[in-house]
């Protein structure tokens, strides 16, 4: 590839801002992937995205199937009792395939990699969570001012 | 590309990587090591040298990180102070595989 005359990345500042199975994996992928290349990475959980590092719920995370034209499926038919239960099967298996981990299992590889993980504080105030509702991986709850501090240098990438 | 090492000749690709797998041997792997800053190898990159290798006889492809961590007995974190700044990259180029196309 023709990138000789640009810098390579060096830092990433990846936010997770959503709580479903499918809103959280882009960014876990990328988080991953940041570090496989000697990428700097931080991540920062915001709103549902919470959900992926919340001890009771990151092992419970769904596929919506209302409200997703890219299901390719009529939404009335989502809202049927155990759709959601199905199309998440179906996705964890096919991602086990590409030997995608389960979310919880990605947390710790990602963790052990070296990339950081931040709850967001107004969030955690908004929900009265604690540090104790989070599993052991997640290194700190930030402010949006202490997650643009440690951001310096990094590309910031919204999910 | 061609890589000249103690008078035999290793065909590289593009990037970097050995073309053949077969033509790997000890040296090409000690020179790669030392090319990637990793120095000497010890006994734990060996086992995960020696891991991609019977994988990649066995699969034609190399293997990706999870799966090196789950059957080689070498952690995630292990893997990374081993090959620091990509370990399944290095780990492959150095155990003369080609490199790993998995986004995992």
């Amino acid at each position: 590839m023709e990138n000789q005359n640009y810098e390579p990345i060096k830092k990433v500042s990846i936010i997770i801002s959503k709580g479903s199975l499918v809103d959280v994996y882009p960014g876990l992928i990328m988080a991953n992937g940041a570090r496989m290349e000697g990428i700097e990475a931080s991540l920062f959980f915001t709103f549902f995205g919470l959900d992926a590092i919340i001890d009771k719920r990151m092992d419970k995370l769904k596929v919506p199937t209302v409200g997703n034209p890219a299901m390719h499926m009529a939404s009335i038919l989502g809202i049927i009792p155990g759709m959601s239960a199905i199309a998440t099967m179906m996705m964890k298996r096919e991602m086990e395939k590409l030997d995608i981990p389960p979310v919880r299992e990605f947390i710790e590889m990602i963790h052990d990699a070296g990339a950081k993980l931040y709850a967001c504080k107004a969030t955690v105030d908004m929900f009265h969570l604690t540090e104790k509702d989070f599993c052991e991986q997640v290194d700190g709850v930030l402010t949006v001012g202490e997650f643009y501090e440690i951001s310096a240098g990094a590309q910031i990438i919204y999910t | 590309m061609i890589k000249e090492l103690n008078g035999k000749k290793y065909e590289l690709s593009d990037d970097g990587y050995l073309k053949d797998w077969k033509q790997w041997d000890e040296d090409i792997a000690k020179a790669f090591a030392e090319e990637l800053g990793i120095g000497e190898l010890n006994e734990n990159h060996w086992k995960v040298i020696n891991y991609l290798r019977d994988y990649y006889e066995k699969n034609e492809v190399s293997p990706s990180l999870r799966k090196i961590t789950k059957e080689s007995g070498v952690s995630t974190k292990e893997m990374y102070s081993l090959f620091p700044n990509g370990p399944a990259k290095k780990a492959a180029k150095i155990a003369g595989l080609t490199k790993p196309k998995g986004c995992i």
